[in-house]
């Protein structure tokens, strides 16, 4: 033992004293910069560039044209009307989180999250039974039931963009300097004057931040919608119906277009939101002060409430009635002894979690570095900016038109096994989460601490083992639940580049659209065991901040 | 012990320390005093290593130390915020230069045990800094530095979190621990008294540039320019032109004809000259103050109490203003505004330098 201790103290030592070396230090980030665009960056853009030549196909076919050019209106038109309903609608229960301190606000807190932590194909089967199933308490309260369409679709991503937008604003809220409220207050203006002169136009970064985080949800998802789309088709439901039927030419058309659409509009709203003006020079007194008083408070909370709990909450749910079912009709007993679908079920979750497990191991080691660059900002503010902007382009670019990308660009190294594109195809899409959760994480520690320990003798990988890693480890855990939770769940882009292999969520897809036979009771319990290991790595996710608190 | 030579560095256009040339000698404690934004920060960090200059170098015991990497440096750098580690108890913070250099735990604990002591904070080792208040977390910074060995210690600011009384308390030990571990220090500080009372030597710094570098009160009875005239302790400026001089005096015109006579004889018939004066220099009258001094006629037009003594600005005939400070048991304190005085001065306690290319005021400009 003492020799094996040795051992590693002596290559500590090693490793310490290269860390000092510039040559040595600049090799290192030049990996991980290697890394990034190698795998995470040109992958997307070579691999749909490699098919461009199919598009001819599509061009003469005017049906397929007309429809592939709808699906991406849709697209783009969904995402943006859910962004802004999302932002009306999380906007005050954000400011009742922050704000209210009310006793319910640990509750609603908790409640709040609930849609995230559902997997979305989870999500659209639970809202799909919710508002189409007969039994359901709105068709019991009379209410007509919706048919798979774009309003379930539009249901559906007003749910799962809902906690990204409340998320965000109570983060801001919480941390903005409630001083300056305080002294427009006593300047004389009414509360809603002072949200809208002082404090809204503060949070303006947040507030654009906010939306463009749910926009992206919006526009990227792909499992849930396929769920919920019936025979309508957004931009991600054509690929995946494109690729059922073999259309190869279509489906690289919509990708490319996706990608490239996406990036500008993200570009566009990103320079375009910085020169947002809030009005602020006119104040309305009268209206003002009435939306102020408690009376309009008290019916902003009510309807505030109702939406939540009608739209979001409940309709998240809703899966649990038929996976209670499950655990007394034997679907339970046939899942455990994995008796019929269920024998491809534990090897597709298996699946999941170890292209997950590797996924995340990747991303931890090459993202670290990234995240450093980042944070430290050690390329200068220009590259640096670029940087992170180059990070941000997978959670930007739809999922499954990353995905077809990413497939086309891996398969043509044709060693490759259909594993490693999978966990390269989640490496890309996992990676932004890793590296913003760390960057944040180190950029929250200061710099000085950073260059005191170098001062007092400690080589910049001893100051990266002594302070930075005690310091940010439990944002570095974090980081990587997030990563591992997103991969296991990831549906649009696995769809897209899987041809064999399935994962989880893939297989609950084909589940609910009925190309395997299984009950409404499998599915619910399928759906329930990937829950339950998304509640547990978040479970596991809040113990630690909670410790770190 | 350190070298600095037309040491530069800039951060887009701004020449945050421009040609800075000084040297600091084995044991000696310099106090480097400029306003905020005059580069102390950035030259202290220079030495360091954290940042690298643009031009010029940096010795320590005669070597080179352009390349040398923060932690080969053997320099201890203290920021105004401590940077103690905050999951770290305060033995594992001063342990922790020690056990960087890869001393062996238990030597690195006798010595981190040692300063603890002589901070005569040996009784809260096991505290996290969160724990401490801010006079003892100054001193853990100071232990820290002390244990690792370093012969050189850089102070950002070390007392300007503290409040004013433990500021003064804190100056004293801080130059007693320097002094018993035989450390050279640079402290580098905005508040001239602080500067006065400990340092060894003085160096101001403004716009990046190096203004004076000599013993505490060199620099403040011999001001180099009229800026650290300015700058440190309080005085005033007269305007005016070479009248005559002889071999013991030469005569000033100022604005309106008024006169007064200076010791300095180096200034020719006619040339533009600032004469400065401190208000400590001065004295207020009714009186023909005696043969030799300066006397100029003027009105009260404010008044400062500061306790111990009250400083009077008075607006003399010419529309020059002059502050004097006279103590509180001087009877002639107890002038109102209004008032007619007479500001005296002796001749000898002058300074004059050449009229500035581009105005006093510009001269003086601290930003």
């Amino acid at each position: 033992m003492n020799a094996v201790a040795d051992v590693m103290q002596k290559a500590s030592i090693i490793m310490d004293d290269l860390s000092s070396k510039p040559a040595v230090r600049r090799l290192f980030y030049a990996g991980a910069v290697l890394f990034l665009t190698a795998f995470i960056l040109l992958p997307p853009i070579l691999g749909i560039s490699l098919k461009l030549d199919l598009v001819s196909q599509v061009l003469d076919n005017e049906a397929l044209m007309a429809r592939a050019k709808e699906a991406i209106f849709w697209s783009f038109s969904i995402a943006l009307t859910i962004a802004l309903l999302d932002l009306v609608a999380g906007l005050p229960m954000a400011w009742y989180i922050a704000r209210s301190g009310s006793q319910l606000v640990s509750v609603i807190d908790a409640l709040i999250d609930i849609p995230f932590i559902i997997p979305t194909v989870a999500l659209g089967f639970s809202t799909l039974l919710f508002w189409t199933s007969p039994s359901s308490p709105i068709s019991v309260l009379g209410v007509p039931k919706l048919s798979p369409g774009l309003a379930l679709i539009l249901l559906l991503h007003f749910a799962f963009s809902f906690p990204v937008i409340v998320r965000v604003m109570v983060g801001e809220l919480l941390s903005y300097k409630s001083v300056y409220e305080t002294a427009a207050r006593t300047l004389g203006a009414k509360p809603f004057t002072v949200a809208r002169t002082v404090t809204l136009p503060i949070l303006r970064p947040a507030l654009i931040a906010a939306f463009l985080l749910a926009f992206a949800r919006s526009l990227s998802e792909t499992g849930a919608t396929i769920i919920v789309a019936g025979a309508f088709e957004n931009g991600p439901v054509f690929i995946k119906n494109a690729k059922d039927a073999g259309l190869e030419g279509p489906m690289v058309l919509v990708s490319f277009t996706l990608i490239l659409a996406s990036i500008t509009v993200f570009a566009l709203i990103r320079i375009l939101g910085t020169r947002l003006k809030i009005p602020i020079n006119m104040v309305y007194p009268r209206p003002e002060a009435i939306l102020s008083s408690a009376r309009s408070a008290r019916t902003r909370d009510i309807v505030m409430f109702v939406v939540f709990f009608l739209f979001v909450f409940i309709p998240s749910v809703y899966i649990t009635f038929p996976a209670l079912g499950a655990l007394s009709d034997g679907t339970l007993g046939r899942a455990i002894a994995g008796e019929g679908v269920w024998s491809e079920y534990w090897q597709a979750m298996s699946l999941s979690y170890v292209i997950g497990f590797t996924a995340t191991l990747i991303n931890v080691a090459a993202g670290l570095p990234i995240a450093i660059l980042i944070a430290r900002k050690r390329l200068g503010k220009t590259l640096t900016t670029l940087l992170d902007a180059a990070v941000n382009v997978p959670i930007v670019v739809p999922s499954v038109a990353l995905g077809v990308s990413l497939g086309y660009f891996w398969r043509s190294f044709s060693f490759l096994p259909e594993f490693w594109i999978i966990v390269f195809a989640h490496t890309a899409i996992t990676y932004t989460y890793f590296v913003q959760a760390m960057a944040a994480a180190i950029e929250g520690i200061p710099e000085e601490m950073e260059e005191t320990a170098r001062t007092l003798g400690s080589k910049p990988l001893n100051v990266f083992r002594r302070i930075i890693m005690p310091l940010a480890k439990y944002s570095m855990f974090s980081g990587a639940i997030l990563t591992f939770t997103r991969s296991v769940d990831e549906t649009g882009a696995t769809t897209a580049v899987s041809n064999q292999l399935k994962t989880a969520p893939v297989l609950l897809v084909s589940w609910v659209k009925h190309t395997v036979p299984a009950t409404t009771s499998d599915i619910a319990l399928g759906i329930s065991f990937l829950i339950l290991t998304s509640f547990v790595s978040l479970l596991a996710l809040r113990l630690l901040v909670y410790r770190r608190r | 012990m350190l070298r600095v030579l037309s040491l530069s560095k800039r951060f887009g256009a701004v020449r945050a320390v421009d040609d800075a040339t000084f040297e600091v000698r084995d044991g000696e404690y310099l106090c480097i005093l400029g306003s905020t934004g005059s580069g102390k920060t950035t030259l202290l960090r220079l030495i360091a290593g954290i940042l690298r200059p643009d031009e010029g170098e940096t010795y320590i015991d005669e070597t080179l130390m352009n390349e040398t990497p923060p932690e080969d440096r053997n320099v201890v750098y203290v920021p105004q915020t401590y940077a103690l580690f905050p999951h770290m108890t305060v033995l594992e913070n001063v342990m922790f230069g020690p056990v960087a250099r890869r001393v062996p735990q238990k030597k690195a604990k006798e010595k981190a045990m040692s300063v603890l002591q002589l901070v005569r904070l040996d009784h809260r080792t096991d505290a996290l800094p969160s724990e401490l208040s801010g006079g003892m977390q100054q001193r853990v910074a100071l232990a820290r530095g002390l244990a690792s060995g370093a012969k050189l210690l850089l102070l950002d600011e070390p007392l300007g979190a503290l409040d004013a009384r433990l500021r003064i308390e804190l100056r004293g030990d801080l130059k007693r621990i320097a002094k018993d571990s035989g450390l050279t220090v640079i402290h580098v500080t905005h508040d001239q008294e602080e500067a006065m009372s400990i340092a060894d030597r003085i160096l101001i710094l403004r716009k990046g540039r190096v203004q004076q570098h000599g013993t505490p009160f060199h620099v403040y009875r011999r001001p180099e320019n009229l800026f650290v005239a300015n700058f440190v302790g309080r005085t005033n400026f007269l305007e005016g032109i070479v009248d005559s001089r002889d071999r013991e005096k030469t005569t000033v015109r100022l604005r309106q004809n008024m006169y007064i006579d200076v010791a300095d004889t180096s200034h020719e018939r006619e040339e533009y000259i600032i004469v400065a004066v401190r208000e400590e220099s001065t004295h207020l009258t009714r009186d023909d103050p005696g043969e030799g001094m300066n006397a100029l006629d003027g009105e009260i037009i404010q008044l400062h109490f500061l306790g111990y003594s009250t400083r009077f600005e008075v607006k003399l005939k010419n529309g020059d203003r002059v502050s004097s400070l006279v103590s509180t048991d001087d009877p002639i304190g107890r002038v109102k505004m209004g008032d007619r005085v007479r500001v005296s001065f002796n001749p000898r306690n002058t300074l004059v330098y050449d009229y500035p290319t581009l105005g006093l005021r510009h001269e003086l400009e601290v930003y």
